[in-house]
């Protein structure tokens, strides 16, 4: 399988504060991979590191062979075009309807001018996420899930090559996570994507993860399949998917 | 001085997207209607008062000197060259500059400018240039209407309270006033709301923590855009009187 972005030492700092502190990793082309840690561990700082939002300190993220910590602007917003992007809360624009929200990716990046191409477009991504015909809604008319659905939708619409998720299921029910997991992995299988997902939903990483990355004391301290991530004895990953999953139980 | 090195990087951001393309007019006549059909009546308002305020003011000096007929001039004169441009931007820093802080500032917090920039879209360039090209063009359309309605409302003070005859109120304007004063009001009132546009979305821009920070933001915009503009006004004043007037 080919690794699709690869990580290199990666070091972030902000003033004395380390969050990455020597980050390697390998994101496999096709695959789920997620990457898991407690809050605050820097999970959102490596993400917007490998978008370009936050540029490292020092090491490399490779994608194509290339090295985007080297990418001047102008190459970091082409580099962009690949990527679909959900935030944990779905950063709609609260200013536009879900239409517009959708549309806009494909107006911006894609250059679509065509009312009636953009319309149908938005109409089947919506129904890709189960939300058919609420274009006209405003973002602050829907509920979370239907925020985040919403997100993916937007993060859709320039057929991406690779897509991430913050905290994709963070502050839903257990059947609405479920739904947006259902939801990660269809579009990732039927639209051939990567997908990288940053998580502290043990039982969702578990469920639909090909691959788990522990981000710990700013290295990934494990990656491994789901399989391997139980059998691991790494005292932290275990005693932090033991916690994970007994509260859980316990809720 | 971090602060100001920031601003000063921010300004560097905007002006080179000033004229770069795509034009988002659909944005600018947004914001053109926001700033200006939507405050036209505060305008109006504060403005019409402050010139019958300061016709009655006058009026009761000049009375002492029979020369009641004079208030008309000395409050266009006023308006035109100071109090319509400051009135003006005062009066929109409260409407326009606090909201342009708040909204930017809440799609900072909720990581709505992160996502713009991830779709390849420089927030700069969508969101503070249309405002920026908005505020630059309506401000002195509405000083120009603060002048009307402020001359208006001296006007009104004038003929009832003094009793000044109205041809001899629009007389005396028309021989003291010199077109240079409005001009200069209404040059001075273009930077003014190119200043408040700037600081506003600058606060925005850089809030920092939820809601908090967005009230911050919005609390700092208002004030620091007030003394800016004094400040600029000021300055202004004394370049203009310096070039424009005496050149006149």
């Amino acid at each position: 399988m080919t690794d699709i972005i690869t990580i290199t030492d990666l070091h972030k700092s902000f003033g004395t504060q380390k969050v990455l502190d020597g980050v390697n990793l390998k994101i496999e082309k096709g695959k789920i991979t997620i990457i898991i840690g407690k809050s605050g561990t820097g999970k959102s700082v490596l993400l917007k590191n490998i978008i370009g939002i936050l540029k490292p300190d020092s090491g490399h993220i490779t994608y194509k062979g290339e090295d985007i910590t080297t990418f001047n602007t102008d190459k970091i917003l082409d580099m962009r075009r690949d990527f679909g992007y959900l935030f944990q809360d779905a950063a709609l624009f609260d200013f536009m309807n879900v239409g517009e929200n959708i549309a806009f990716p494909m107006v911006e990046q894609l250059e679509m001018a065509n009312k009636k191409e953009l319309a149908e477009k938005v109409a089947y991504l919506l129904d890709l996420i189960d939300l058919p015909g609420i274009e006209n809604k405003l973002p602050s008319e829907l509920s979370g899930g239907m925020r985040k659905r919403v997100g993916l939708a937007r993060a859709l619409a320039v057929d991406p090559k690779i897509i991430l998720f913050d905290e994709p299921t963070t502050g839903l029910d257990p059947i609405l996570a479920d739904s947006i997991d259902k939801l990660i992995v269809k579009v990732t299988r039927e639209m051939d994507l990567t997908s990288l997902i940053i998580s502290h939903d043990i039982p969702s990483a578990f469920h639909i993860g090909d691959k788990i990355a522990f981000l710990y004391d700013g290295v990934i301290a494990f990656d491994g399949t789901p399989q391997e991530a139980e059998q691991s004895n790494h005292p932290v990953l275990q005693r932090f998917i033991a916690n994970s999953l007994g509260r859980r139980a316990h809720a | 001085m971090i602060t100001v090195g920031h601003f000063v990087i921010y300004l560097r951001r905007v002006f080179s997207q000033l004229f770069k393309p795509p034009f988002r007019f659909s944005q600018f006549f947004e914001h053109l209607e926001k700033i200006g059909v939507d405050s036209t009546l505060v305008v109006v308002l504060s403005t019409t008062t402050t010139g019958m305020i300061l016709a009655l003011q006058l009026g009761y000096i000049m009375r002492m000197f029979h020369a009641e007929m004079f208030v008309g001039s000395a409050v266009a004169m006023a308006l035109s060259r100071e109090l319509a441009p400051i009135m003006t931007a005062i009066v929109l820093i409260a409407r326009n500059g606090s909201s342009m802080a708040a909204e930017i500032g809440s799609m900072r917090v909720t990581e709505q400018l992160d996502a713009m920039e991830i779709m390849a879209v420089d927030p700069i360039h969508y969101l503070v240039v249309p405002r920026v090209w908005a505020a630059f063009f309506i401000f002195p359309v509405l000083t120009a209407v603060a002048n009307i309605v402020g001359i208006a409302g001296a006007y009104f003070v004038s003929t009832t309270v003094f009793q000044v005859d109205a041809s001899l109120f629009f007389q005396k304007i028309y021989l003291f006033l010199d077109p240079n004063d409005v001009y200069s009001g209404l040059m001075k009132s273009a930077i003014l709301g190119v200043i408040v546009a700037l600081i506003s979305t600058y606060n925005g821009y850089i809030t920092k923590g939820g809601a908090k920070g967005v009230g911050r933001a919005t609390t700092t915009a208002v004030v620091t855009s007030t003394v800016a503009v004094l400040v600029a006004d000021y300055i202004m004043t004394d370049i203009l009187l310096n070039t424009l007037m005496r050149a006149g």
